[in-house]
């Protein structure tokens, strides 16, 4: 059943929900959450299609917000919220309603949505193209238990990764992440069946597909060793070579369904690594809601430290280690100046790139920053708190940039 | 969910991980009597749906063992058909040809010395060829007699030898004997070549989600226990029924009857989940102890014809079909007295559960198929409304849905709306399906990759099995030289001395 309302409000909605429900004669409710989808009116056909096959293994509510664009001035001063209902068969196993919001009103979704969220259950927001930097300190994000981005999604993936490892706060996931359970998981199968130390992996896959680094920072991270990440024309991750004592692991897919694992002194064994659709990537997200502390042990563990240096150099003298710790930590910082300053067009990266280099200089470039999100809260409201977050941000890393440099000297 | 227990070395094993999987070390399944309903309807399709939710190891081998005639290739085109009808997540060809690697079939009989060596050079091929390190469980899916034939030659063969490195087990499927002393042979057949902590026992029950709800229900939440016991607690009815009568099984069933086939291991399992004590931890020691306690604590009536039932269907219709009754059909003696409906009443020695009836009920044809346990509260002490008001009030119930629509249920009363106070019964229901639907795995997937887990938690053990049929045989002994059984017409709720049986204590059966 498909309720149609225009130009109306959130209680207006409400009001349509319990209508509809009763209309179809089952008014009791056993959704377990709300899944908030936020995107434009060209992603949410498919996001639409893939959370109602998720919701067959957990029924939800789903809303979806659409923010349309205003073409001309005078739309931009006009706002209306349209919404679409839509409960039984229409809408997988729970209820849909589709958000479509006209000017001034579309930068203030959240007062559209809490209205509209189920009591007591937890909130689930994803953002299936143009994520937040800081999904937690978005209206809609901090209203969510769990926040889902993609980067895979995104222009530039890798750097994305960076920022969103800034940006982490408990509870936040990505889509990227998600991909990579079966790899993981016939990776710990494989470290099973043999007794051996790993000492050096190579993880291999297409460019701009952020899953690889995400893999190879969750190996480097757990196994401590240097992780090579090498391209290849895909589709997607392709191979994962481990350099064992005990000679090579590999788990090779070529073509994106059968891969097949080779240890040595075993005979070669056909896996099933077939790549998902995003229902089964939202289906497996929404399965759990605690924060994944090892998404965010991986994501922190930071993409400059995979491949950009010789696997000797990291594995060599601390101090290198140090300090190739603390030009990747610039380097992130320098990735998060840039994306502040993204909309702030007068502040070039180039400038901000050498203040930041070093990072005893990091209150200069914490300034830097601030100044360019006030530039910002000026042209709107919401960023006013940014400048202060950003600032947090760096100091944080720096403390970061500075551990690695009192571990050399220890050593 | 108990803590990994696969190579804790494992770099990349961590408890924190939670997406991570529990997968099977490498291991393989062989199965005798591969060409069983059980093993078609039930293991075939679980074994390919664990691979298909990646919980199976690479490598992971499936040895079929039976007496047809087949090729390895014939096999695989069985499991494959049987895959294709009853697995319960989509087929996919990658899955496919990753379990088809380790498929492998043996021909013979029980007593055929050479298909047992056959089996052993198998097994050690799979070692190479599939890297399953020597891992084994065998499933004997065979008719109870051939178990001590297929022991003893697992032993005679140097199957059933476990190294250091590598574990065999044991997987035996009810009935557990039928009865005490049976059943202390057959436990000491197995354990002469298995080691107890290597033998697991299928209760198909235990497995499902519903019946480990039971435990999360009572032991998770604080609105349930306070009110969990005598206090509180009127009585207690556990249901198992079925719509279908024996069918092909004639020649298992007469003998055995639905109180060894049922109540011995379904519903004394369920009647102890439900009645004993929180365990100190839930693991597979804590928990059984628990369970051995409060099995222990049951105690019979004193007038066993006066609080046992035992019954047979009659000619009758069953859901719009005509059905014979169970004397009239093929294969059974027409003065046979095995029982196809039991009901008795059972009492739990406790501080808890002292003077609160547990009844125990099972049957065949009977109205439709149903597995519940009521728990029935008592009525409020006093009522402030008239008792015009409350007329059609019933007892308070939290009712445990085990199969089918598996959820709970709560009963209470409630103002019908209107100007005059009436009061009227209204239930709120927890379905599985409506909350967490299709992810709820059939309980033989569940017990399969526990079985090569190695984690004994939903098994029931030695002791729990003997103590269920200390519990059980002086009922089928009074039974045996008392009166004969009663018959109620197929399709309905059993004999009217069922009903007699609890209306004299003013209760009366639940409609499931």
């Amino acid at each position: 059943m498909k309720i149609d309302l225009t130009d109306t409000t959130a209680s207006k909605i409400n009001k349509a929900l319990v209508q509809g429900r009763r209309a179809i004669g089952t008014p009791a409710v056993g959704m377990v959450l709300t899944l908030v989808i936020v995107t434009d009116e060209e992603n949410a056909y498919d996001a639409l299609k893939a959370a109602g096959d998720a919701s067959r293994e957990h029924p939800s509510r789903t809303l979806v917000v659409i923010k349309r664009v205003s073409r001309s001035p005078r739309d931009r001063t006009t706002s209306r919220l349209d919404a679409e209902v839509r409960v039984g068969a229409d809408a997988g196993t729970g209820e849909t309603v589709v958000l479509r919001l006209y000017g001034e009103v579309s930068d203030h979704a959240q007062s559209v949505v809490l209205p509209l969220l189920l009591p007591d259950a937890p909130v689930v927001v994803w953002w299936p193209v143009n994520a937040p930097l800081d999904p937690a300190n978005d209206p809609l994000g901090a209203l969510a238990q769990r926040r889902v981005t993609d980067t895979y999604a995104s222009e530039q993936p890798v750097r994305e990764l960076s920022s969103r490892a800034d940006a982490y706060t408990p509870g936040d996931t990505d889509l990227s992440w998600t991909r990579i359970t079966p790899w993981r998981s016939m990776l710990a199968a494989a470290l099973d069946q043999v007794v051996c130390e790993v000492k050096a992996v190579e993880v291999e896959g297409e460019e701009f597909n952020p899953s690889c680094e995400l893999l190879a920072m969750w190996l480097a991270d757990r196994l401590d060793v240097p992780v090579k990440r090498s391209l290849s024309s895909g589709p997607g991750l392709t191979a994962v070579r481990m350099d064992t004592d005990s000679g090579p692991i590999t788990l090779d897919r070529a073509d994106g369904s059968l891969a097949t694992l080779s240890i040595q002194g075993q005979p070669d064994r056909a896996v099933a690594l077939k790549r998902r659709e995003t229902a089964e990537l939202i289906a497996e997200e929404l399965r759990r809601l605690d924060p994944d502390d090892t998404y965010a042990s991986a994501l922190r563990f930071g993409v400059e430290r995979l491949s950009s240096v010789p696997a000797a150099a990291v594995r060599g003298a601390g101090a290198a280690q140090a300090a190739e710790a603390a030009v990747a930590k610039a380097v992130q910082a320098v990735a998060l100046a840039e994306a502040a300053v993204a909309k702030a067009e007068e502040t070039p990266a180039s400038e901000a790139s050498p203040e930041s280099s070093t990072p005893s200089d990091s209150p200069a470039k914490g300034e830097s920053a601030g100044a360019s999100g006030q530039s910002e809260a000026s042209g709107k409201s919401e960023p006013a708190g940014k400048s202060e977050a950003s600032g947090e941000a760096d100091e944080k890393e720096e403390a970061a940039a500075q551990e690695p440099l009192k571990k050399a000297a220890a050593k | 969910m108990p803590p990994f227990n696969v190579t804790e070395a494992n770099p990349l094993r961590d408890a924190a991980d939670r997406r991570l999987p529990r997968i099977a070390g490498p291991s393989g399944l062989v199965i005798f009597g591969v060409t069983g309903d059980l093993s078609r309807k039930k293991l075939m399709p679980a074994v390919y749906d664990l691979a298909n939710r990646g919980l199976l190891p690479p490598g992971f081998s499936l040895v079929g063992f039976a007496r047809r005639e087949w090729a390895n290739e014939d096999f695989a085109q069985e499991v494959h058909d049987a895959v294709k009808a009853h697995a319960r997540t989509p087929f996919r060809e990658e899955v496919w040809q990753q379990l088809i690697q380790g498929m492998r079939f043996v021909q013979g009989t029980f007593d055929d010395d050479d298909a047992f060596e056959r089996l052993r050079s198998t097994i050690e091929e799979l070692d190479k060829a599939q890297g399953t390190g020597g891992n084994f469980a065998f499933y004997l899916s065979v008719p109870p007699r051939s178990f001590p034939v297929v022991i003893q030659q697992l032993k005679k063969h140097g199957l059933a030898d476990q190294t250091p490195s590598s574990w065999r087990r044991a997987v035996i499927e009810k009935p557990f004997g039928h009865d005490l002393k049976s059943a202390e042979e057959l436990n000491k057949v197995v354990h002469e070549v298995f080691a107890p902590d290597q033998v697991f026992r299928i209760d198909h029950y235990l497995g499902k989600e519903t019946v480990q709800n039971i435990l999360a229900l009572r032991f998770a939440n604080t609105m349930f226990e306070p009110i969990w016991n005598r206090s509180f607690v009127d009585h207690v009815q556990i249901t198992m029924a079925e719509d279908i009568g024996i069918g092909g099984r004639a020649g298992y069933y007469d003998g055995i009857g639905a109180a060894r086939d049922v109540i011995q291991n379904h519903l004394l399992q369920l009647m102890a989940l439900t009645a004993m004590e929180e365990p100190a931890s839930f693991d597979a020691d804590a928990l059984a102890a628990e369970k051995t306690k409060v099995l222990g604590a049951v105690r019979l009536p004193k007038d066993l014809g006066r609080d046992t039932v035992f019954g047979q269907y009659a000619a009758g219709w069953q859901g719009g079909e005509k059905a014979v009754g169970y004397l009239q059909e093929e294969g059974i003696d027409p003065k046979s007295k095995t029982d196809t409906y039991a009901a008795v009443k059972l009492s739990v020695d406790n501080r808890r559960w002292a003077g609160v009836p547990f009844y125990l009920r099972t049957g065949k044809r009977l109205g439709r198929r149903v597995t519940e346990i009521a728990v029935v509260f008592q009525r409020a002490p006093h009522s402030p409304f008239d008792t015009t008001a409350t007329e059609e009030l019933g007892q308070n119930a939290i009712v445990i849905r085990v199969q089918p629509d598996e959820g709970v249920t709560v009963r209470f009363g409630s103002k019908v709306p209107g100007t005059s106070m009436e009061i009227r019964d209204v239930s709120m229901d927890f379905a599985y399906g409506e909350s967490f639907t299709e992810s709820s795995p059939e309980a033989y997937e569940r017990l399969i990759l526990d079985v090569l887990l190695g984690d004994s938690n939903l098994f029931p053990r030695t002791e729990e099995v003997e103590l269920s049929w200390k519990i059980l045989d002086p009922i089928e002994e009074y039974w045996d030289t008392h009166g004969k059984p009663a018959q109620y017409p197929s399709g309905t709720w059993g004999p009217v001395e069922a009903d007699e049986m609890l209306a004299r204590e003013g209760r009366s059966w639940r409609r499931p």
